[in-house]
């Protein structure tokens, strides 16, 4: 295992998703029809690929550095977005169809009185950021705290990850809940008296968007490449060892976890803001796992190769699912079989491997990061 | 006898005729002509069915000629007259009189007192069952009082028929229906009845009666109390209205009493009846988890393809049916018992393909397995999605299969029990295959070290593969189970492979009764839970209860213990 801590290729993907956004939302200020102009169709759609970086991101924090396979991560994305789109459902005020200026529609209709406790404060931006970073941290932190003091690893983490998010969407889709069941929050109007449909909130919305997964990218790389990134490495690759060594690798796993959880919940805000919607469908087990091989495509444990694996899987399914709907699934398959068998390191690992540098701190030997019951391992 | 011969040929025709073009057209009209009309059974009727021109009155005793002559009056009374006699008559024919007279078939002669059934179109004497033609004929009117005399006498004859079952189930149609002027008929029959079943079901009806009608004042006190021994849930609401509006306190207070016991009872065979869903639902989760299991066991990482075996071997099941259907009609009523061998052939060497062409080269790499295995999973499902559409597909279900059996107060469908039974077939041969064969002692082995295991000779790689196949065969079979409960759709193994994981997972790797233990506690827990707090709401309690109990007890419940073991 290569240790040298070495994320040039972050700095450089920090400034592409830079790069891009600022270009995408300028030219979507452009009049129309000009040769640079931007449709907002694209601003939208970019900015869909952008929020789900930040998912593709938090996992190869956890996933590429610290070994926890986590099929569940959507989830916080997914609260992240609820989060946000109460505070937009909020906005809308008296403008939903019921004309009702405290309650949103979804609640008229099942003609409740009042607003549930959970939804106090939702109203000011603030909370509601407030509430976007904490309630999946304070998730993460149970949930972590938990799984990694019990030593909870390998398959069975993954398996109840997944449980958790499977319990997610069946409580989301319950109307008794509070959070419009099937249907979700959306019909949004506008975020801080700025309407979300007009091109000049959209174009800084992806700006914004940009800006902050390239903050988080740094983020990530400046915690993964100090001391901290050390220990975690030393924790993916030889737990044991690293417990007898007097680490406490559980510590270690749970700060991490929220962070990584966090992110993924600034990611579900910004998906909220730019594409209108957030249903319980978002906490499908699917989704989680479908966001681990963006991570596996563009290069586990890189940072870069997750934004990178996001965009690129994302533009295909795009592309894929305009022209030939059907043959999708057999794609995503593939890619799943493809990478595991062909690109354990991902696509950065293999721009690595050819031009030697970029991807340097790519995983290049797959060791296994578990020891699975019933197989020795040296 | 002659109506079985009918009904073999019937089948044969049938079958015959459903291979060529015109199938339907030729069943319809076997359907006219070949069935015989529910004329009175002519082998039943003694003399003059050999020779017909003789007429009827030397079959009909007195008794029966009045009845016959009151029929054909024009005056309601003097019919309803001939109803009651013929309710106490024994004459072979007087069932299909009473019968056609409530339909508005029965016709007298213009000319005559020779009383007419018309049957599509054909009018036969009643007591003779000989075709008659060219007599013109007057429809005998009935009006509701007599209609409700024909319930009755009808009743009463069925209340003397030879069959117990028949006797049994005459009087709870009483029982179901009661009405005043059943009480002198049930009485009749309870003085000359013998079988103890029967005389239960008599009192029964007399006590619903008794309290429906007031028919029997004085009565009252003991029909509640017989009805509420009965612990039975549709004379709840008899009861609770006797309690409520009986002048009598003490008649209101004993019917209040047992409406309560009823309620407790109910509640006590509800909470039977759901143990036996949740065992039912726990053995489907113990089919779909026990080749996962196996797998897990071998390979330890969860096989994301396995709900997609499980769909394929639902697949098998309906190819199996269809191709039989087509070409070997005469196998159809097995066609399950062929599915199980050919599901199981299919996901073995499937499982055997996947194992050469993906397994083997991510071994080592249990979390890249998953994903693969994954990726395998989505490529299946479209597969059959291309091959056989999006939507369900129609598996049958034997008759022998369906229907149900009441046990106590609960009604249990044969189905499920069935899916009961095969799951502890199927975990009862895995266990011998595990336990008593040398593949599963080397099995074992690999499973419990594999390096030993090889330095012992043991081939390992040749292990694997035939593990996986097992493990893949079994989701097979598990799918054959699914096939007669669940709709048969590419999206199939999706509902089951999170529960399953949870199983295995739950109970603990590498052992098939933590396995079993695991899917009774969670299959039983779901539908217990389900009438206290919901079903979805006890789906989320279960899951959040399960993902605590593996903080607990990381490696499930029984945990494999071992030095080559422990990571």
């Amino acid at each position: 295992m290569k240790t040298s801590m070495d994320f040039r290729s972050v700095r450089l993907a920090a400034g592409l998703v830079l790069l891009l956004s600022a270009v995408l939302s300028l030219g979507s200020l452009l009049p129309q029809q000009g040769v640079f102009s931007v449709s907002p169709f694209v601003v939208t759609i970019v900015g869909k690929y952008l929020s789900y970086a930040f998912l593709a991101l938090a996992i190869d924090l956890v996933w590429g550095f610290a070994g926890i396979l986590t099929l569940g991560h959507a989830a916080f994305f997914a609260l992240g977005g609820y989060a946000m789109g109460m505070y937009l459902t909020r906005e809308i005020g008296a403008r939903g169809v019921y004309g009702n200026a405290h309650l949103p529609d979804f609640m008229v209709f099942l003609s409740w009185s009042d607003l549930p406790w959970y939804w106090m404060g939702s109203e000011h931006f603030a909370v509601s950021v407030l509430l976007v970073l904490l309630v999946p941290g304070a998730l993460a932190a149970l949930f972590g705290w938990l799984a990694f003091r019990s030593r909870v690893s390998g398959v069975y983490l993954s398996i109840i990850t997944q449980a958790l998010t499977f319990a997610l969407m069946l409580a989301f889709f319950q109307n008794g809940l509070g959070f419009g069941g099937n249907n979700g929050l959306t019909d949004f109007k506008d975020v801080l008296g700025f309407d979300l449909h007009q091109a000049r909130t959209r174009a800084a919305l992806l700006a914004l968007t940009g800006v902050f997964l390239a903050g988080s990218l740094m983020l990530a790389r400046w915690v993964v490449s100090g001391r901290f990134g050390r220990l975690l490495v030393a924790v993916r690759d030889a737990e044991s060892r690293t417990r007898f060594m007097g680490y406490r690798p559980d510590h270690a796993k749970l700060l991490v976890w929220i962070l990584s959880a966090m992110i993924a919940a600034v990611g579900g805000a910004f998906y909220v803001l730019q594409v209108g919607i957030i249903n319980p469908g978002e906490f499908t087990p699917g989704n989680s796992i479908e966001a681990v091989i963006w991570v596996a495509v563009g290069g586990r444990g890189t940072l870069s190769g997750a934004v990178l694996g996001a965009v690129l899987v994302n533009f295909g399914k795009t592309l894929f699912t305009a022209w030939m709907p059907e043959f999708w699934l057999y794609g995503l398959g593939f890619l799943f079989i493809a990478t595991t068998l062909f690109l354990p390191c991902g696509l950065v690992g293999l721009v690595g491997s050819m031009g030697g540098r970029a991807g340097r701190n790519a995983r290049t030997d797959p060791t296994p990061e578990l020891v699975e019951p019933g197989r020795d391992e040296e | 006898m002659a109506e079985a011969r009918a009904a073999v040929l019937l089948v044969a025709l049938l079958s015959v005729a459903s291979c060529l073009p015109l199938g339907p057209a030729i069943c319809l009209a076997q359907d006219r002509t070949g069935i015989p009309t529910p004329t009175p059974a002519p082998t039943s009727i003694p003399a003059p069915i050999s020779a017909p021109d003789v007429g009827h009155s030397n079959a009909v005793s007195d008794a029966d000629g009045e009845a016959l002559r009151a029929l054909a009056s024009r005056h309601f009374e003097a019919i309803g007259r001939g109803v009651a006699r013929l309710g106490v008559s024994d004459a072979p024919w007087g069932k299909a009189v009473l019968e056609a007279l409530h339909d508005g078939r029965l016709a007298v002669g213009s000319d005559s007192d020779r009383i007419v059934i018309r049957e599509n179109g054909v009018a036969r004497d009643a007591v003779t069952g000989a075709t008659l033609t060219g007599d013109a004929l007057r429809r005998i009117r009935v009006n509701n009082r007599i209609r409700g005399a024909i319930r009755i006498a009808l009743a009463e004859r069925a209340l003397r028929a030879n069959d117990v079952s028949a006797r049994e189930a005459a009087a709870m149609a009483l029982y179901h229906h009661p009405g005043a002027d059943a009480l002198p008929v049930l009485d009749r029959a309870m003085s000359r009845e013998k079988a103890a079943s029967v005389k239960r079901a008599l009192t029964l009806a007399r006590a619903a009666i008794v309290l429906k009608t007031g028919a029997a004042p004085g009565q009252e006190r003991a029909a509640v109390e017989t009805l509420g021994k009965s612990g039975r849930l549709d004379a709840r609401g008899l009861l609770a209205g006797v309690a409520s509006s009986s002048s009598d306190p003490e008649i209101a207070g004993s019917a209040r009493k047992a409406v309560a016991s009823i309620d407790r009872r109910q509640r006590l065979w509800g909470i039977v009846q759901n143990v036996f869903y949740g065992a039912s639902l726990g053995s489907v989760l113990m089919l779909a988890a026990m080749g996962l299991a196996v797998t897990f066991g071998v390979m330890g990482v969860i096989n994301m393809a396995h709900g997609e075996l499980m769909m394929i071997g639902a697949y098998a099941t309906y190819a199996t049916q269809y191709g039989l259907h087509r070409w070997l009609p005469g196998l159809e009523t097995w066609s399950l018992a062929v599915a199980v061998p050919v599901a199981f052939g299919v996901c073995w060497l499937l499982g055997i393909a996947i194992e050469k062409g993906l397994i083997r080269f991510l071994y080592g790499r249990p979390l890249e397995t998953l994903l693969a295995t994954w990726g395998l999973s989505l490529c299946l499902q479209q597969l059959v999605r291309s091959l056989f559409g999006p939507t369900n597909v129609a598996v049958t279900t034997p008759s022998f299969l369906s229907g149900s059996v009441a046990i106590g107060g609960t009604e249990i469908t044969i189905g499920r029990i069935a899916i009961l039974v095969f799951s502890g077939c199927v975990m009862a041969g895995l266990l011998f295959i595990l336990r008593r064969t040398r593949f599963g002692l080397q099995m074992r082995a690999v499973t419990q070290n594999r390096r030993m295991a090889a330095l012992m000779g043991i081939r390992t790689a040749r292990v694997d593969a035939l593990t996986f196949g097992l493990g893949s065969g079994i989701a097979g079979l598990a799918g054959v189970a699914v096939s007669q409960i669940d709709n048969v759709s590419p999206n199939l193994g999706q509902g089951y492979i999170i529960d399953s994981f949870l199983v295995v997972v739950f109970g603990g790797v590498g052992n098939l009764w933590g396995t079993l233990a695991a899917a009774m506690t969670l299959g039983i827990g779901d539908k217990v839970l389900e009438p206290l707090i919901g079903a979805v709401s006890g789906k989320i309690l279960l899951l959040v209860l399960v993902i605590l109990y593996i903080q607990k007890h990381p490696r499930g419940m029984f945990p494999l213990r071992g030095r080559g073991v422990d990571s």
